[in-house]
């Protein structure tokens, strides 16, 4: 009897052992599947880029879907390329392995792509490429820079305090010093008694705070200071007039850009189509949120406004918080697409705003100043070739954004 | 120093020396400037209530921060990208005038029409009608549906009564005609045509409000075919033209003139131009350009034509016929006209089918036909038979016809039987229009069906045969209107959408006859996308038939004798308003005549001599209203003194005196269309008899902007030459200042205070051919819509404050030196002209910039003088310092501004929606001017760095320069040694760190206006050759 079960047991754990075996031999068949070719990478990494995968996908970790790495571990070649090219027929059919990743994902679904199996398979290759080779180095050379700060920067701040404690401390022990020496020298004048009258008012005079207080000297350097203080106050308050900056309405849609661009790292892109076409970066129009919201949140009271607003046919009516004058023309595609500026720059931290708020003041001074201190963002960019050539002829500082006349007053004013 | 000894004056005022002129001259502003109105009776202590007051509002104002909304799209269209333009290509259609166009819209709505370029009838270029179409579109008094009885209606209504009483009157037999003008379209013609075939008594009458039924009559005479043929000066040597302005108004004038300027085109590697002759009794636009011009009275039009078929005949061989009379440069042109046979043109506007059959005559014996003349593509645009209209005016009035539907046409106010018209409509039951406002024709009618405008529509248009170009909508219908063929085809019980039956007609007719795309879509793809498609016109064996021009010469020995004393009166189109269709576009208004230098008016234009003798003064556009009687009516007109009119005769436009046009027309001048007379069938312009004139003494004043911007008697502003000269001498007729200094006489450029612009990236610079330039002022308009230019009204040009940020300056010179004031008057008889455009001209050594006190006007590293309205302050320093007198100040708030009503662009809601968002809508009180439209060059280089390049030529141009029909301003990058400016103007290249001002300019032919300044402008001119034989003093 025991020989028995323990027969059976052998060899259901021998099968076990050999499932596992053979599955995992299928399993590395798949991953060998995928290229490791250069180009077929590059190929996959343009496609990744082209088609926006990362505003649901990354390659580590979940987002709107699953993460990518080690799918091609996971399921079946075929399946994917199925899936990818049409996931809702695949679901339709009834797959399990599509129904359930369906469920789970908050019965979202995934578009259908034109892609053909090989497209699919680079940008596997791409994924694969970025599993296995991590990006380290990007993040050595940064921990590397941020050493060498630290290094230049030089004196510490707590050292800094401590020199000023000190300073602090040997002016107080002077002070004594000197009140010491004050009080015995009046003894002393005293004590000796054959003093002139002049000298012994000196002497005696008390020091009275009232006297003080009212004489013109003093009245004229407060009257002075206050003045000059209230000017400055005025003169700064006048300049903030029209100035927004911290501007954060509430806005008719709670829509939180940490959520979509902070925890779900949707690219700004995604939702503001014109930022590298156009002048406008555009408020997305209701049918791109519904591109998610159709499926997701559905319940949600907020999601709940886009689908009266589709039902209404009237647009939601955003509050704009980044007023410009109209007598100033800003371009969105000069900035981010030519020049390459990070929308956090003007837009600051956007990724952590739970309402948005105006981080720039948006001033003409802002502009000049970052026009001043700005390299133009010339590398691979055939429009300055020679304007850079000429330029280094002659400087040895890299070209700003000044040099080819970005403080020209008809550069914004038109 | 002086070696161009000519004397140029600019109008009657200065020719005469006025001391009055001669006063205000001095002053760019009269100094009756009404600003205030009130008593200036403030003083200080206001002054300071009022500031103070304004600093408390201005704080309060801004604590509070105005909420502004951001709205999106609820669904974005694919193509439509917020802040990014798109343009469709489309056709501009009134009447029988067509262009192909390019339609520049932004967020779905036109802002800017430029031409298109593919098309090789209009080959990009535009006149001031077509670039101001864009405003006709915003126009707030379009009807904004249909109208039964003048009041509101709506389709489905005014639909099923029609087609009831359509079958009602067919059932009966009633008559049934449908009026227009030249209908353009093959879809929509079938679409009549279905309309037609379902009420058979329907026929369709075509008149045009500028008839060319003179010469599809003549051909129908003389070759068998009525026809309008196409015609090409490009390939003339030798152009004759008697009243045909071909260049501003007949039949197709933007091809014309594309056509001309190739003529007169030259440079060192080609030293040859046709030669113009012309003759004519209203100096014209056309005339104005010709080498040779001879004035004439209408009735010396008809024996001219029989001389020159004389004279040709004579050296053909040929039978002559009889009568002719010559005139002065006729027998020249005879002879050159048989020197270059096949190489040459003769054209007349004169509607006469009699003079028309002559002038085919001419041409058969001269070869011109198959050479400079197309009859095997004849043009569509002139359909018109006159004698049908009358004869339905005719039947109309008889009670002959039950029903008749004016399909976007207004006869009652512009054929020339308008007022009988206007009384037999309403002997007939059924009246329709399709209009797209109440005007006089729509308003007394039934029920108005208004059309889609073209802007709004799908149709094609079949500008000449085997040359189809597309219309598309470039914005929805903004009116509860309904494209007019398709009403007809609703009526006639075919519930269609039009826009599929156009692609059906494409699909029957079209598609099969080419063989380049294998699949309708793709070829209608690429046909919408080009905007045109050609399969070229059909072979025609045609033969002149003589004894034609014999019953032609009797006929014109009969009408056209010269009356002894009397007035002869020429009717005209002007270049701007046309034959009065868009009279409610104040763009068009308010643009200044190329040859008058008048806005917002007709007038009665009258010789130098007439003028003296009747008393007649123009001072200042200060003139007096006479009556005049034509036919027996008499009309209350202003007369403009005009050189170059011939004496005896009378001039005037037709298109004003609108009385249900809209606001802005309303009440402007005086129309003339009744003053048209008959002859032989056809509605003619010319009056020969029955004009008489009398002075009232009543004074009036024309808005002018002629005298406006004097150059204070430095009149080395226009260089000029022979070809006879120029061929010697490529620099013939410049003018090289020189400035003494220490013994010596150098270049002004050689002294100076300025230390000189260098510019690395860009040097923008424009040329301008004063050869090529014919004055037609569609720049003018394009520049008004691209720049957002205010229109400022009657008064305010009055005041000389119009705002156009380029002009054309229009000189009249005396063929020889004339030295006193009597051989100046008879050199005003006839004067030459010279156009030259006149914009801000970039100066590197800029006097504005200099004493601007708050530096709003600096210059730019690309060599644009840059104007700053945001801090400008309104010194007019600037202005009083600019030797060019461009900039133009801003006296008053333009915009929303009821004061302003007719700048409608600017005023209401819809109007608005043509303004350019890129450039801004100028505040009271700031100075602008030309800005060599910064926004193109902006937005140009911008997609360049977008695509990691440098800019492509021609890739970013001006507004002028590309509306320009006559290719005579040329934009472009100094920097770039293949631009097309750099090779014209032969630059030099440059080397590195040499300044702006040191460029070399190898271009014989360049000059700088004011030289002598040396304030040294990016804007270089080129001199007028004129190809005349220099006739010595």
């Amino acid at each position: 009897m025991v020989a028995k079960t323990t027969i059976v047991r052998f060899t259901t754990a021998c099968l076990f052992v050999c499932c596992f075996l053979f599955s995992e031999a299928n399993l590395f068949a798949q991953r060998e599947a995928v290229p490791t070719d250069e180009a077929i990478i590059k190929t996959g990494a343009g496609l990744f880029e082209e088609y926006a995968c990362n505003t649901c996908h990354n390659v580590v970790g979940k987002k709107v879907g699953p993460a990518l790495a080690g799918v091609y571990d996971r399921r079946e070649l075929e399946w994917i390329y199925s899936w990818v090219k049409n996931s809702t027929l695949l679901i339709e059919s009834g797959d399990a392995q599509a129904v359930g990743l369906y469920n789970e994902y908050n019965k979202l679904q995934m578009a259908a792509y034109d892609l053909s199996n090989d497209q699919i398979l680079s940008i596997m290759a791409y994924v694969r490429n970025v599993e296995e080779n991590p990006v380290v180095a990007a993040v050595d050379s940064a921990a590397g820079s941020d050493g060498a700060v630290a290094q230049v920067d030089g004196v510490p701040a707590q050292y800094l305090n401590i020199m000023v404690g000190v300073l602090v401390f040997v002016l107080v022990v002077i002070m004594i010093v000197l009140g010491l020496i004050i009080s015995v020298l009046r003894k002393i004048a005293q004590d000796k008694g054959d003093l002139s009258d002049d000298d012994e008012a000196v002497i005696n005079e008390k020091f009275s705070l009232s006297s003080f207080l009212r004489s013109p000297v003093v009245i004229g350097i407060i009257t002075f200071l206050v003045i000059a203080l209230a000017g400055k106050n005025v003169i700064d308050g006048l300049y903030t007039i029209g100035v927004q900056q911290g501007y954060a309405p509430e806005q008719p849609i709670a829509f939180s850009h940490k959520l979509h661009a902070g925890q779900y790292e949707i690219a700004c892109q995604y939702c503001h189509t014109g930022v590298e076409i156009g002048k406008s970066a555009n408020i997305p129009s209701v049918n791109i949120c519904m591109n998610c919201h159709n499926f997701l949140k559905t319940d949600s009271p907020e999601i709940q406004k886009l689908y009266a607003a589709q039902e209404s046919g009237q647009p939601i009516e955003w509050v704009r918080i980044h007023n410009l004058p109209d007598l100033a023309y800003f371009n969105h595609s000069q900035h981010v697409q030519v020049g390459e500026i990070e929308c956090q720059t003007c837009h600051g931290e956007i990724q952590e705003m739970e309402v948005v708020a105006q981080h720039a003041p948006l001033t003409m001074g802002w502009c000049i100043d970052c026009h001043r201190n700005t390299d133009i963002n010339s590398k691979g960019n055939g429009y300055y070739d020679k304007i850079v050539e000429l330029h280094n002829k002659s400087s040895k500082t890299p070209l700003k954004v000044a040099d080819i006349g970005g403080l020209e007053c008809a550069k914004c004013h038109y | 120093m002086k070696e161009n000894q000519k004397t140029y004056w600019k109008g009657i005022e200065q020719l005469t020396n006025d001391s009055e002129f001669v006063k205000k001259n001095e002053s760019e502003f009269p100094e009756y400037l009404p600003v205030t109105d009130q008593e200036g009776n403030s003083n200080r202590r206001d002054f300071l209530k009022l500031m103070g007051f304004g600093i408390a509002a201005v704080s309060l104002a801004a604590c509070e921060t105005p909420i502004r909304k951001a709205i999106p799209y609820l669904n974005k269209p694919v193509d439509v990208d917020p802040s990014v333009p798109n343009y469709y290509a489309s056709t501009y259609v009134n009447g029988g005038d067509a262009v192909s166009i390019v339609v520049k819209t932004r967020e779905g709505r036109p802002i800017k029409i430029e031409g298109n370029k593919y098309s090789t009838i209009g080959q990009g270029g535009t006149n001031a009608q077509v670039e101001a179409s864009v405003l006709s579109l915003y126009d707030k008094e379009r009807l904004a549906g249909p109208t039964k009885d003048g009041a509101d209606a709506d389709w489905e209504t005014v639909d099923k009564e029609i087609a009831a009483q359509l079958n009602d009157i067919t059932a009966k037999g009633g008559q049934i005609r449908i009026v227009s003008q030249s209908v353009l379209s093959p879809t929509t013609k079938r679409a009549v045509g279905e309309f037609a075939s379902k009420f058979p008594t329907a026929q369709h009458v075509t008149y045009d409000a500028a008839s060319a039924y003179g010469i599809s009559e003549a051909h129908r005479r003389s070759f068998g075919e009525a026809m309008v043929p196409s015609y090409d000066f490009s390939k003339a040597h030798t152009i004759v033209s008697i009243g045909a302005d071909f260049l501003g108004t007949w039949i197709s004038p933007i091809q014309f003139s594309k056509q001309y300027s190739k003529t007169r085109k030259i440079n060192e590697h080609h030293r040859e131009m046709s030669r113009h002759f012309h003759f004519e009794s209203n100096l014209s636009l056309t005339g104005s350009n010709a080498d040779y011009r001879t004035p004439i009275k209408p009735s010396q039009a008809g024996p001219l034509v029989a001389a020159i078929y004389n004279g040709i005949a004579a050296k053909a061989g040929q039978a002559k016929v009889s009568g002719g009379a010559s005139v002065e440069h006729a027998s020249q042109a005879i002879n050159e006209l048989w020197a270059t046979r096949g190489k040459s043109l003769v054209v007349s506007g004169s509607n006469d089918p009699m003079v028309q059959v002559l002038i085919n005559g001419i041409n058969s014996m001269l070869g011109n036909y198959g050479a400079t003349i197309d009859a095997n593509a004849p043009v569509h645009y002139r359909q018109g038979n006159d004698q049908a209209m009358s004869n339905l005016v005719k039947e109309m009035n008889g009670g002959a016809i039950s029903a008749v539907i004016f399909f976007n046409c207004n006869p009652i106010y512009d054929s020339a039987e308008g007022v009988a018209l206007s009384a037999a409509v309403s002997k007939v039951g059924l009246t329709i229009s399709t209009s797209d406002r109440l005007d006089e024709t729509a308003s007394v009618v039934k029920y108005v069906a208004p059309d889609h405008h073209y802007l709004e529509q799908w149709n094609d248009a079949e500008l000449r045969e085997g040359h189809y170009s597309l219309l598309q909508p470039t914005i929805s219908p903004i009116f509860k209107t309904r494209q007019a063929p398709e009403s007809f085809l609703k009526w006639a019980g075919q519930d269609v959408e039009y826009y599929t039956y156009l692609q059906n007609n494409w699909r029957e007719n079209f598609f099969g006859k080419q063989s380049d795309t294998s699949t309708f879509q793709t070829f209608w793809d690429k046909a919408l996308y080009d905007g045109v498609f050609e399969t070229g016109g059909s072979n025609r064996d045609l033969s002149f038939d003589a004894a034609a021009a014999n019953a032609a010469a009797t006929s014109i020995a009969q009408n056209y004798k010269v009356s002894g004393g009397g007035f002869e009166l020429s009717l005209y189109q002007k270049i701007g308003l046309g034959d009065g269709s868009q009279a409610n576009n104040p763009w068009l208004q308010e643009m200044s005549d190329p040859i008058t230098k008048a806005t917002w008016d007709n007038y009665l234009t009258m010789s130098i001599a007439d003028a003296n003798e009747m008393g007649i003064t123009l001072k200042e556009g200060e003139t007096q209203l006479v009556d005049l009687t034509v036919g027996g009516t008499t009309v209350k007109v202003p007369t403009l003194v005009q050189p170059g009119q011939a004496n005896g005769t009378l001039g005037m436009a037709v298109g004003y005196g609108r009385t249900k046009a809209g606001r802005v027309a309303d009440g402007l001048g005086v129309n003339a269309y009744p003053m048209m007379t008959k002859l032989n069938g056809a509605s003619f312009m010319d009056v020969f008899a029955g004009v008489s004139v009398t002075a009232t003494g009543e004074s009036y004043r024309i808005a002018q902007t002629q005298t406006h911007q004097t150059y204070m008697g430095r009149e080395n502003v226009i260089q000029e030459s022979t070809l006879q000269e120029y061929k010697k001498d490529a620099s013939a007729g410049r003018w090289h200042p020189k400035v003494y200094q220490e013994g010596k006489y150098l270049k002004p450029s050689k002294i100076t205070l300025w230390k000189g612009h260098e510019y690395s990236n860009h040097h923008w610079a424009m040329s301008i051919d004063m050869n090529s330039c014919t004055g037609c002022s569609a720049c003018t308009v394009a520049c008004q819509a691209e720049n957002n230019v205010p229109v400022v009204g009657k008064e305010e040009v009055l005041n000389r404050r119009e705002m156009a940020w380029i002009r054309i300056d229009r000189y009249y010179s005396a063929a020889n030196p004339a030295g006193s004031k009597k051989e100046l008057e008879d050199a005003a008889e006839n004067p030459e002209v010279t156009f030259q455009p006149m914009m801000c001209q970039h100066c590197n050594n800029a006097p504005c910039e200099t004493v601007c006190p708050v530096a709003a006007t600096t210059h730019s590293s690309e060599g644009l003088n840059q104007m700053t309205y945001n801090r400008c302050i309104g010194t007019r320093y600037c202005a009083n310092n600019c030797p060019y007198k461009v900039r133009r100040f801003n006296w008053f708030k333009y915009h929303d501004n009821t004061q302003f009503d007719m700048n409608s662009s600017m005023n209401n809601d819809l109007g608005k929606m043509v303004l350019n968002p890129d450039v801004t809508v100028r505040a009271r009180g700031v100075m602008e001017k030309c800005t060599m439209c910064v926004q193109r060059i902006q937005s140009g280089k911008l997609a360049a760095k977008r695509e990691d390049r440098r800019p492509v030529d021609g890739e970013i141009n001006v507004a002028c320069a590309s509306a320009c029909p006559s290719d005579a301003i040329t934009f472009g990058d100094l920097n770039d040694e293949n631009s097309r400016i750099s090779q014209l103007l032969q630059i030099e290249k440059k080397e590195d760190g040499e300044g702006a001002t040191e460029r070399v300019v190898n271009e014989e032919r360049a000059y700088h206006v004011l030289e002598e300044i040396n304030v040294n402008p990016n804007v270089w001119y080129m001199t007028k050759i004129r190809n005349k034989q220099k006739t010595e003093a």
